[in-house]
C-alpha cells in the first residue's frame, strides 16, 4: 500500500501536477495512466488474499471492468482535460476518481477476469490508442482549447507509440508466451 | 452470487452512460468548444458593453450595435495562420450579403485581440489593403485594453501565446442578434449557416 499512496502523494502535489498537465502528453499518458497506477496498487495492498464485501458484486471481474472502462472514457475526453484545468472542483474530481474509479477496480477485477475477457481489454486498449493517436495526429483543429496545436500532434503520435509497443508486447506473449508460462511448462 | 454481479454490471453501466450523458451533453459533444456552440445556440448570451475603436478612429460601444445583427470574428493583423482564413471568409460574407433580400442589415466586425500591435494606424492599413470602407464591416480593437479579457470570455474565445510572438487561438464567426447577445458560433468555413442565421 506504502508505494501506492507515495505515488499518489507526488502525483497530487502542485508542481507535479502543473509540470505533467503543462502538456498533453504529460497529462494523457502520464499523469492519468499513474493515478490508476496508485489506485490499484493501494487497492491490491487493501484486497490483497481476503474477501471482500463487494467480491459477490464482482464475480467475474466484469462489474469492476465496466466502472474503470466508463471513468477512462470520461476522463479521456477533451472536454474534461479542458475543464480539469480551468476548475479546481473538476481537477479534484478527477484527482479523486481516476484511482478510485478507473486503478481500483482495474487492480481488483483483473485477476478475475477470463482470458478471453482480457484479451478483448488488451485488443480495445491497441485498437483505441492507434485511433486516437490517428485522430490527434490529424485532427485539423485543436480538440484541447487549453493547449496547443503541436501538443496535440505530438499526443497523437505518443498514442501511436504506444498503440505499436503494447500490440509488440501483448503480441509477442501471445505468439511467445509468457516467460512464466514458459518456465512452469519446460518444468 | 453471480445474480449479484449482473446486477452490478448493469448498475455500471447505467450509471456509467448517465454520466458519460451528462459529460458530453448527451453525447453531442466532446470538446469545450463544442459544448460552447451548442449551450450558445440554445440559449443566447448577454455580452459586456465593451468600447470599441475602428479603423477610421471611431468609438463606439457594442451595445451601439443593437438593432441589427453582427457577424464578428476576432483575429490579429501579424497572425501568419488561421485569421487568414478568416478574413478572406470575411470577404466572401460581405459579397454574399449584398445579394440577400435582408443582407444590408447586417454589419461584419473584426475585434483584435492584440492592441498593444494592433493599433489604429495598423488597423486602417489593414482595412485599405483589403478593400474595406468601413461601411458595413468594421474592424476595430478594444478602447480600453482592460476591456479584452471579459470580451474575449463572453465570446469563449481562448487565445494562448504561441511562444515566437504570436498566438494561438479558436477560430470562428459569431453571430450577435439583433438584441445584442450572442446567438451563435460557427465553423470559419460554414460562413453560408451564419449568414442564413443573420438573415433569417
Amino acid at each position: 500500500m506504502i508505494p501506492g499512496l507515495l505515488l499518489y502523494m507526488m502525483l497530487v502535489a502542485p508542481p507535479v501536477a502543473a509540470w505533467l498537465e503543462g502538456s498533453m502528453v504529460g497529462h494523457m499518458l502520464v499523469q492519468i495512466p499513474l493515478l490508476a497506477l496508485a489506485g490499484g496498487l493501494v487497492a491490491r495492498a487493501v484486497s490483497g488474499g481476503r474477501g471482500s464485501v463487494l467480491a459477490g458484486f464482482n464475480a467475474g471481474g466484469i462489474p469492476g471492468l465496466l466502472v474503470a472502462v466508463f471513468a477512462v472514457i470520461a476522463w479521456m475526453l477533451p472536454r474534461m482535460l479542458d475543464a480539469a484545468l480551468r476548475g479546481a472542483l473538476v481537477e479534484a474530481a478527477k484527482l479523486t476518481t481516476v484511482p478510485l474509479l478507473v486503478g481500483a477496480p482495474l487492480a481488483v477485477s483483473w485477476p478475475l477476469l477470463p482470458p478471453v475477457a482480457r484479451g478483448f481489454v488488451w485488443a480495445n486498449l491497441i485498437s483505441h490508442a492507434a485511433v486516437l493517436g490517428w485522430v490527434y495526429s490529424v485532427a485539423p483543429n485543436r480538440l484541447c482549447t487549453s493547449y496547443l496545436f503541436d501538443q496535440q500532434a505530438a499526443l497523437g503520435t505518443a498514442l501511436l507509440i504506444v498503440a505499436i509497443a503494447l500490440l509488440l508486447g501483448w503480441g509477442g506473449v501471445a505468439i511467445v508466451g509468457a516467460p512464466q508460462a514458459a518456465r512452469s511448462t519446460q518444468n | 452470487m453471480r445474480l449479484r454481479a449482473i446486477f452490478a454490471a448493469i448498475a455500471a453501466v447505467a450509471a456509467g452512460s448517465a454520466v458519460l450523458a451528462a459529460v458530453t451533453d448527451g453525447f453531442r459533444v466532446a470538446t469545450t468548444e463544442g459544448a460552447w456552440r451548442l449551450a450558445v445556440a440554445e440559449r443566447p448570451r448577454p455580452l459586456p458593453d465593451a468600447t470599441l475603436l475602428d479603423q477610421s478612429d471611431r468609438a463606439f460601444r457594442l451595445s451601439a450595435l443593437r438593432g441589427r445583427p453582427v457577424l464578428v470574428e476576432f483575429f490579429y493583423t501579424s497572425c501568419p495562420a488561421i485569421c487568414g482564413l478568416l478574413v478572406s471568409q470575411f470577404q466572401a460574407v460581405l459579397d454574399a450579403l449584398v445579394e440577400r433580400p435582408r443582407g444590408r442589415e447586417v454589419l461584419l466586425l473584426s475585434v483584435s485581440f492584440d492592441p498593444d500591435r494592433d493599433t489604429v494606424t495598423e488597423l486602417a492599413d489593414y482595412a485599405a489593403r483589403l478593400g474595406d470602407d468601413g461601411r458595413i464591416w468594421r474592424i476595430a480593437r478594444v478602447n480600453n485594453p482592460g476591456e479584452l479579457r471579459g470580451l474575449l470570455d463572453a465570446f469563449g474565445v481562448v487565445v494562448l501565446p504561441d511562444g515566437v510572438g504570436g498566438f494561438v487561438h479558436n477560430a470562428a464567426i459569431y453571430l450577435i442578434d439583433a438584441e445584442g447577445r450572442l446567438a451563435g458560433v460557427y465553423d470559419p468555413d460554414a460562413a453560408e449557416r451564419a449568414i442564413a442565421e443573420a438573415t433569417e
